[in-house]
């Protein structure tokens, strides 16, 4: 806590700042997502929210719109304290927020999409049409654009839709905007045109809290900076004073080898070899060899391709080009009924989505790809199930009333010991993790990094996607970093360090 | 539980309670079966004669032959809206056929065939380039009956051969007639196909959730296509049969079969979402369904009203679960 300052004495000229949180805490079971985090906005400067998944950024956005209430703290505006109880209490007081993923109605017109919900009325509560299409003409023309107010929503394009986005996070009459990953899904000419639109409202008097991963883009729209690790805000200050190897050491530091049981393994021989793996679309020239035994984590920023390339590898999708060897053998995957095949299975990310049936039974779950080995002559054989289960179940410590009842009841870490169980049951060769303790608790999560440990221990490949800097590093043999789905960096654990893969990932050579 | 053991001992199943059993929705409506069973016996007094209750059967042995191969599809998470009109176009190619000379024999294979050659389409339009099942079969539904109309007509085909009788007139045995044998083997394969098979596991997993079924290796397209396969091939069959006992071919033949079809697997207890139900609440709900009908028509209730009662049964059946759901997680709260 003492160190929790570690820039400039010297605070930018002061003007008043426009909003200023104090003091903030929130804490949900088991985690303290915010601990005593301050930070100012200053009208007419974007202030760079910088820091990893899980840092606490999220939550300061929720706090900031009124959906979550802090549990200590408090928010000033205008020098005032105020609370935010609730999301109409946040507009109220100008705070308005830009996610990622606007959700926006394609049937319905411009006008319609940028007032929804608060669209202006006439005296008798009708719709004030006129006034509809004139406040969001007006809005438009402020961010120097022309489009037709009148035009249904799918008529537009993707950049048009962006600034329909915006106009309606802006209709609210806000002088505090959070922009949360604006840029996460835009081409580097719709991060341009945005970046003049967050220069006007600049010049408009605003406050702007922009949050992003990249660095080239906070130095290129941001002045002031605020650095948040592990629900603390660590540093900030002017980002012209800034050295920006000081700003990662600040995001990433912490010791991270103690929590991660990664055992020494001796590599076997090459099992998987991809050459220029390549996608239409999402990730291209993707090439590396894996040995028995060894883990390659896989990192980058989210949106660089990490999860379709390996969802290809699984046959989920098709690799526009490129090749697969397995032990020595050229191997095609169409489908994930080939891949599991030869002995390649994958654990999703979206564990509820891709990775279990929750209605069905534990047993159920885990001999789903395993049915031709459970089943004589097509005929299922419950005791085989049950033995199957059994033997996962108690390696792994599950925690189950009984193997009959659905998995959907069972808690995050008990789910992905399910599912993991559900792939070693099929005896695979390579098994590809897709961030395997996203949404799990922490003491769960080591026994997930301890069972990883000991699957490599045990002779089997292992492709560790995580965007958890921690994980990857304590985990991984080598690490492969992915950026806009090309491959910026091959590393061995050597020369692993925090800040030369937050660099390769950023491109921040 | 006092002190945690060292290795934790997990049962495979919990103790099942006679309370959850008795509550089932299948013995549910064994209960309801029996009752209305009796009502009847009370109500005419030609009901409780071993002539008329065979009768009785083919009120639903035709319809239920469909249903079973109906359950599997919205247990699944597809439906099939075109099975009647498959029916229609079967027994038209049958009629056609049999006016041409063609005998028994050579009659039953065109029926079958062009029962299994709709559910392939059906089933290559679904699978194959992924629309959705309920409107392709609104769309089959209209193609294929459409095409018996164009065929016939006003007209009707009624030349069948002598012998063709036996599938839908015939008795094996006693008051058992060839239609109850068929629909209690049809019963019992289906049984043994959704519940003892890695196949039928497989349809359950894809109507709970397809995406996790694919992750898991599951070639979801091409089960799919089997089932509408499946759906088509017992349309056939019991166009074979409907033909066989009506001695003719019109149109509008089967006309409506679908609700009742759909009525009956949802009253059976199949979740109409997909991922859940049994044959053997699909049989009771046959027999539920064959009963009321008959018991109706006993007591002379026109036709139009048993529609009006299969249209409230849908309904009924449908929203009691989702009512019962509600019920309970507001008495939690």
């Amino acid at each position: 806590m003492n160190t929790a300052v570690q820039t400039p004495i010297r605070e930018p000229a002061p003007p008043a700042p426009l909003l200023e949180m104090r003091g903030i805490s929130k804490s949900f079971p088991g985690v303290r997502a915010l601990d005593q985090v301050d930070i100012k906005l200053y009208p007419g400067t974007v202030t760079a929210l910088i820091g990893e998944n899980g840092a606490g950024k999220s939550t300061l956005v929720k706090i900031l719109t009124g959906i979550y209430q802090p549990d200590e703290g408090e928010i000033l505006v205008d020098g005032k304290p105020v609370t935010f109880a609730t999301a109409q209490d946040a507009t109220n007081h100008g705070v308005t927020a830009i996610h990622q993923e606007t959700v926006l109605f394609d049937e319905l017109s411009v006008a319609e999409n940028i007032y929804l919900g608060h669209a202006p009325k006439t005296r008798f509560g009708l719709v004030d049409w006129k006034a509809l299409n004139a406040r969001s003409l007006a809005l438009l023309h402020s961010l120097e654009t022309t489009v037709d107010v009148r035009a249904k929503l799918k008529e537009l394009s993707i950049a048009q839709r962006h600034l329909v986005a915006i106009a309606r996070a802006l209709s609210v009459d806000a002088r505090i905007v959070i922009m949360d990953e604006p840029t996460a899904a835009l081409s580097r000419k719709e991060v341009d045109d945005l970046f003049q639109i967050i220069e006007r409202l600049k010049n408009q008097g605003k406050a702007i809290l922009f949050i992003s991963h990249k660095f080239d883009e906070v130095y290129e729209i941001a002045q002031n900076y605020a650095v948040f690790r592990d629900g603390r805000a660590v540093g900030h200050g002017a980002l012209r004073d800034a050295n920006q190897n000081e700003i990662v050491r600040l995001m990433v530091g912490r010791s991270v080898d103690k929590a991660f049981p990664k055992v020494d393994v001796a590599l076997g021989e090459t099992v998987l070899k991809v050459t220029n793996y390549a996608h239409l679309t999402e990730f291209r020239d993707i090439s590396f060899e894996l040995r028995r035994g060894e883990i390659l984590g896989l990192y980058g920023l989210v949106g660089a391709g990490r999860s379709e390339f390996c969802q290809s590898l699984f046959g989920v999708t098709r690799p526009s080009d490129g090749s697969l060897t397995l032990e020595g053998r050229e191997i095609t995957i169409r489908s994930p009924r080939d891949a599991i095949a030869h002995g390649i299975v994958y654990v999703p990310e979206e564990r509820g989505r891709h990775g279990t049936v929750a209605q069905m039974p534990i047993f159920q779950n885990i001999s789903l790809p395993s049915l031709a080995k459970t089943s004589r002559a097509g005929f299922l054989r419950s005791a085989e199930e049950f033995a199957l289960a059994r033997r996962y179940a108690e390696r792994f410590d599950l925690r189950a009333a009984a193997l009959s009842v659905p998995v959907g009841t069972l808690s995050g870490g008990n789910q992905q010991k399910v599912v993991i169980g559900k792939w070693l049951a099929t005896s695979p060769k390579v098994i590809i993790l897709d961030e395997p303790t996203k949404g799990i608790d922490i003491g769960s999560k080591a026994a997930v990094h301890a069972f990883i440990s000991e699957l490599a221990a045990e002779g089997l490949s292992i492709i560790m996607v995580s965007s958890e800097l921690p994980e990857i590093l304590g985990m991984s043999d080598r690490v492969l970093v992915m950026r806009e789905g090309l491959p910026a960096g091959l590393f061995d654990r050597q020369s692993l360090d925090a800040e030369t893969l937050v660099r390769a990932a950023t491109g921040n050579a | 539980m006092s002190a945690l053991p060292e290795k934790r001992h997990i049962p495979d199943r919990l103790g099942t309670s006679l309370t959850r059993l008795l509550s089932s929705w299948e013995v549910l409506l064994l209960g309801v079966a029996i009752a209305i069973f009796i009502a009847n016996a009370f109500a005419s007094p030609y009901f409780l004669n071993a002539w008329n209750l065979s009768d009785a059967t083919f009120n639903f042995t035709e319809k239920a032959m469909i249903a079973f191969a109906m359950a599997l599809l919205i247990i699944s998470g597809e439906i099939d809206l075109s099975v009647a009109a498959i029916i229609a176009l079967a027994s038209t190619a049958m009629g056609a056929a049999a006016q041409a000379g063609i005998d028994t024999p050579g009659l039953v294979a065109i029926g079958i065939t062009v029962g299994l050659l709709c559910g392939a389409f059906n089933g290559l339009l679904v699978a194959g380039l992924g629309l959705p099942s309920i409107v392709v079969t609104i769309g089959t539904m209209s193609l294929f009956r459409g095409i018996s109309y164009i065929v016939l007509g006003d007209q009707a085909y009624g030349n069948y051969p002598e012998s063709f009788a036996f599938f839908g007139q015939g008795y094996v045995f006693w008051v058992i007639s060839f239609e109850f044998a068929l629909f209690i083997v049809c019963a019992i394969a289906f049984a043994i196909l959704l519940h003892a098979t890695s196949f039928g596991r497989r349809i359950y997993a894809i109507g709970n959730n397809q995406f996790a079924a694919r992750f898991s290796g599951i070639p979801v397209e091409r089960v799919k296509f089997i089932l509408f396969l499946l759906t088509g091939l017992m349309s056939g069959i019991a166009a074979v049969c409907l033909t066989s006992r009506l001695g003719s071919t019109r149109p509008s033949i089967a006309q409506g079969w679908e609700l009742e079809i759909v009525t009956m697997v949802v009253l059976g207890g199949v979740s109409i979402l997909g991922g859940s139900g049994t044959i053997g609440g699909v049989v009771i709900a046959a027999f539920v369904m064959g009963l009321v009908t008959f018991g109706l028509g006993l007591l002379n209730v026109p036709g139009i009203v048993m529609s009006i009662f299969i249209g409230l049964l849908l309904i009924v059946t449908i929203s009691l679960p989702i009512i019962f759901k509600r019920l309970k997680s507001g008495k939690k709260a």
